[in-house]
């Protein structure tokens, strides 16, 4: 896993996460991710065939709420943070070049 | 199986379906706002459902019960499971991802069965949170692209879905048909969902693709924006012959998701696998696992109700009619089953029954039961004829019911029994001396000559049935 | 500086005017803010009202809380009903929630005065407040120097003064570090000790909410204040916690302090010095030393740096541009998207979302974010069996005193090693605290971390009571 990451990678990781990064930026991004992903490589050297991985530290399951309606948020409210909103609603560019 | 489907050479036709539900909680998936359609845009809406910046989700477990209704329903498993986040950008999904169950979901392994009793697997009916709601201004008419721009309402964002992804089993469009139907007459048996396929909250999308016999299936396209069961028929026959003509050009079925146009009966391209997004799945560190105790699942399948398929059962036991007949279908489908039994049980007959309340009835029958079970017994019992007890059914309806005799006999339906219709009969037989021999000589069509001359001589009020029997039992004794 | 416990009792008993409390704090805030910059926001106008309808309450024979009039400074990624809440950041600037975080209802439940929000790295991303939009904060004990973080404008507001107790969050050690460096207490509780409803997310299964204060027996009353069960939030413990402010006075007699000697290297002299000196004061007060092996220790740092970058990039996702904060407009929503983001978001926000969308995206899962998840589990079984032979473990805090502005360069790494002796507890859910602890170099303030097993914080705050009965010369800058 300590191979480099190369500027492609970056490019297509920038555009998964809706960052219009610079290619000054995405130059410097495929350095330092290539740095760390170096310094990374220490835990390649564990056995960890046999562990099971651990995604939160507190084992609790089953947790509910019961299906009651409580208040909400007042739209005004909501709609005046919004940075463009009409007719109640949230208005955005045109959704073009997304999934439909 | 081909021919069925008017598939040309010996191409078959090789269906998934993947449908998604609405579940009728109050509430939505991970918050308290209500699960509510149909109000002014942006009003159930909650820091959850906004994907406001601190919000947390937590679990609603009556979405929990009522997907546990479906999967018991469709014969799954229902395992210990996790939810996962979905990772991808659109407008109308507020934080960026989706909660969706991966690789446990909720309900695993079950079949539907067909009502002439294919079975068709179910891979997994898992939980997961709805989007909001584009809309798409300026440009042309509402369409997507060419528009200025889109408003979103987050009222159905984190309603919860439950999606049921069936194994490739389905080999005709008429299969799928049938699937679809049979599973919406499910959800709305236990009432996990008011499956409205005209509102969305019942929504389908058919994996299809076509091979020979004996070859490995072939690349599948997934079908969107198919919004009624008759356009899930028409969307996959479309597409088959669509993928058949490619290949029989000798070109290749591309893997890709196509959206229905119902306006010109089409399929088109809507994106392909090669820009398909990568999803980064993993679990919601928000939400921790659940296992639904034994004791839980139990209570919930005890408490389901008898579901299609053995309701039509039942009712084809008493009536006669097959299971899979269109008027068990339909009346089961209704929910007027268990009034055409109530009908019997009120010492009526059930097949009459079945008959009056298919014709008469759109939903919910207006009669007593009583009052329908003694036209039935009056009908039988050869007092009325067929179409005079449709009149009184009639009657029965505009009065909200009453004594089935008793409209009878002030429509002057006077009860016509065998004794009295033996003369009219030989009375006609003599004074149509010609139709007679032809009618002994085998001609069906003289039967009718006779009929119609024991109706006049009876002023109507000879039931058809019996004159044919006599007139029947006549002939033989010649 | 009277501390939290005396205020309250003060105000309760009406010998102290939770107002005056309020102006105090205030002049101090006059004084000194222009230069330490602990604030995003300074809410003068809401904490004299509210301190005025405390008095007011205790005038009318109301008992407004165990925090009566104690005015308490809120990191800025903690939402406040109609009150900015920014997390540092450009793409949430002028944010106004529309609710408030459960902590800030339990604080007002308790009758505690909100006197402003606090500046740290954006999204906490950060271990000197050097990433904050709106400019970096200054350590009161040497204004040349960092306050650590993220949590730094909490730690320097409680360590200037400005406020008498604070909350910070801690990811990674973001409560911890910069109260050592800046001479304070802080505590990260027990994973799912604290509601994280309404605390700003950066990465879900490491956050946790808690205090900085002057001293221990305020930490403790604090978090008593603000711990317990919440329906909010399904990662929140259902226990009933016991309180803390009881145990302290208990000692360490027979307790069992754990020392790592396998603990991942690079601390400066000056502070394992004083980690030395505190074994001496546990073992002089009737503790007893453990040599603990935790080999998996050293793997925390890379499995902690992929795991919160994960998770980050995913919380970080809903800063879009279309329901709140900042939008760049553009002719398409995808445009839109990239440009606000690009333009919202710091460098070290960027760097981390991309980091950690490289470590989910596929083809790389399992290398990374997989592995990490891994490496977190032997972390924390490692932890697990250290608690069977100790109640306690010490660390450093931090791997040096205050540092100067700039001193980590532009070397993400340099920053990251901060972190390394505080980042095990995030990853193992365990709770940790670090207590002043006398000075190092330059007479800055050294801070020993107190480690323990989950949902002991008892023995944790009793042993760090004992650090601090030892401490006979307490830091002021």
């Amino acid at each position: 896993m300590s191979e480099r990451i190369s500027a492609a990678v970056v490019e297509k990781v920038a555009r998964l996460a809706r960052l219009a990064l610079t290619p000054e930026e995405i130059e410097r991004t495929t350095a330092q991710l290539s740095g760390m992903l170096e310094h990374f490589a220490d835990i390649d050297a564990l056995q960890l065939d046999d562990v099971a991985p651990m995604a939160q530290p507190y084992p609790l399951e089953n947790v509910f709420r019961d299906d009651v309606v409580a208040p909400g948020l007042d739209r005004d409210e909501v709609l005046a943070a919004a940075p463009a909103a009409e007719q109640g609603r949230f208005r955005v560019p045109p959704i073009i070049g997304l999934d439909l | 199986m081909s021919a069925v489907d008017g598939l040309p050479g010996d191409w078959q036709l090789v269906v998934g379906l993947e449908v998604h539900v609405e579940l009728a909680t109050a509430t939505k998936l991970f918050s308290a706002s209500p699960n509510r359609f149909g109000d002014e845009p942006n009003t159930n809406i909650d820091p959850v459902t906004l994907g406001l910046p601190g919000a947390l989700p937590v679990l609603n477990r009556h979405a929990v019960e009522l997907a546990m209704r479906i999967g018991l329903a469709l014969n799954c498993s229902i395992q210990r499971c996790t939810f996962h986040r979905k990772n991808y950008f659109y407008p109308d999904m507020p934080k960026g991802y989706q909660i969706s169950q991966y690789d446990q979901p909720l309900n695993v392994d079950g079949f539907l069965a067909l009502p002439d009793g294919t079975r068709i697997g179910v891979e997994r009916a898992h939980l997961e949170e709805d989007t909001g709601k584009s809309t798409h201004s300026g440009g042309a008419g509402g369409r997507i692209h060419g528009s200025d721009y889109s408003l979103i309402d987050f009222n159905r964002a984190g309603v919860p879905l439950v999606e049921i992804v069936s194994r490739p089993d389905i080999r005709t469009a008429e299969q799928a048909r049938q699937y679809v139907t049979e599973l919406r007459g499910i959800l709305l048996a236990v009432e996990a969902s008011d499956a409205k396929m005209e509102e969305g909250s019942m929504r389908v999308d058919a994996n299809v693709s076509v091979h020979k016999p004996g070859t490995p299936f072939g690349t599948r396209c997934e079908i969107k924006n198919v919004n009624s069961v008759r356009s899930i028929g028409r969307a996959i026959e479309y597409e088959a012959r669509r993928q058949i003509d490619l290949l029989e050009a000798g070109d290749q079925v591309r893997q890709e998701t196509r959206h229905w146009n119902e306006t010109d009966g089409r399929t088109h391209t809507l994106r392909t696998k090669e820009d398909a997004d990568d999803y980064r799945y993993f679990l919601e560190p928000d939400l921790v696992p659940l296992e639904p105790s034994q004791e839980w699942i139990s209570a919930v399948r005890c408490a389901l109700p008898m579901l299609p398929a053995a309701r039509r059962a039942r009712l084809a036991d008493a009536t006669g009619v097959a299971a899979d007949s269109e008027a068990a279908m339909v009346v089961v489908d209704r929910g007027q089953d268990e009034y055409v039994l109530q009908v019997g049980a009120a010492g009526g007959d059930v097949a009459r029954a079945l008959v009056h309340v298919k014709e008469a009835w759109a939903d919910s029958p207006s009669v007593p039961a009583a009052d329908l079970a003694k036209l039935t017994t009056l009908e039988v019992s050869g007092r009325l004829t067929a179409t005079q007890a449709k009149t009184v059914v009639a009657e029965l309806i505009a009065n909200g019911g009453g004594d089935a005799a008793m409209i009878a006999a002030s429509k002057g339906f006077e009860a016509m029994a065998a004794d009295t219709l033996g003369p009219l009969v030989d009375q006609a037989i003599a004074a149509n001396a010609e139709a007679w021999s032809k009618f002994c000589a085998g001609e069906g069509k003289a039967m009718g000559a006779l009929v119609g001359a024991v109706m006049k001589l009876s002023q109507g009020k000879a039931d058809g049935k019996a004159v044919t029997a006599l007139l029947d039992a006549r002939r033989s004794q010649a | 500086m009277a501390g939290a416990i005396e205020i309250a009792a003060g105000v309760r008993d009406g010998s102290l005017k939770a107002a005056d409390v309020v102006e105090q704090h205030l002049a101090r805030i006059a004084a000194r803010e222009p230069e330490i910059h602990a604030f995003n926001l300074v809410m003068s106008d809401e904490a004299r009202a509210r301190a005025g309808a405390i008095d007011a309450m205790v005038a009318a024979g109301e008992d407004p809380g165990p925090l009566a009039g104690v005015p308490i400074a809120l990191k800025d990624n903690m939402c406040t009903h109609g009150v900015p809440t920014t997390c540092s950041s450009k793409i949430l600037a002028g944010w106004k929630p529309p609710y408030d975080a459960t902590v800030v209802t339990k604080l007002a439940a308790a009758g505690a005065v909100v006197i402003g929000k606090t500046n740290l790295d954006e999204f906490a991303m950060g271990s000197s407040t050097e990433n904050s939009a709106f400019g970096p904060t200054r350590n009161p004990h040497d204004t040349s120097r960092v306050p650590g973080g993220s949590s730094g404008g909490s730690a320097a507001a409680v360590a200037a003064g400005f406020a008498s107790i604070g909350l910070g969050s801690d990811t990674g050690g973001s409560i911890r570090q910069p109260a050592a460096l800046c001479g304070v207490v802080g505590v990260k509780p027990t994973y799912g000790y604290v509601s994280r409803y309404g605390l700003v997310a950066f990465a879900s299964s490491l956050d946790q909410i808690g205090p900085l204060t002057t001293n221990v027996k305020d930490a403790a009353l604090l978090l008593d204040v603000i711990g317990g069960h919440d329906p909010m939030d399904s990662t929140s413990i259902p226990l009933a916690h016991p309180s803390l402010v009881d145990v302290l006075e208990q000692g360490v007699d027979g307790m069992r302090v754990g020392r790592i000697t396998d603990l991942p290297e690079g601390a400066d002299p000056d502070v394992l010095e004083r980690t030395e000196q505190a074994f001496d004061v546990l073992r002089a007060a009737g503790a007893t030393i453990v040599d603990i092996q935790v080999p998996a220790f050293t793997f925390g740092l890379t499995a902690y740096y992929l795991i919160a970058p994960a998770e980050a990039s995913s919380n970080l996702a809903r800063y879009d541009g279309v329901r709140y904060g900042l939008r760049v407009e553009a002719p398409d929503t995808n445009a839109m998207y990239g440009l606000t983001r690009a333009a919202g978001f710091g460098d070290e926000v960027k760097r981390r979302i991309m980091l950690g969308t490289y470590a989910l995206s596929a083809g790389y899962y399992d290398a990374y974010y997989g592995k990490a998840l891994k490496v977190r589990r032997l972390i924390h079984d490692e932890f697990e069996r250290a608690y069977q032979h100790a109640d306690v473990l010490l660390t450093p805090a931090s791997p040096s005193v205050a540092f100067p502005f700039g001193a980590k360069g532009d070397n993400p790494l340099a920053m990251y090693l901060c972190d390394v002796y505080t980042i095990p507890a995030n990853l193992s859910g365990h709770p940790g605290m670090s207590v002043p602890f006398g000075t190092g170099a330059d007479d800055l303030p050294v801070g020993v971390q107190v480690l323990a097993g989950t949902l002991c914080e008892p023995q944790m705050f009793r042993a760090a009571a004992a650090l601090e009965r030892a401490v006979s010369a307490e830091v002021q800058p």
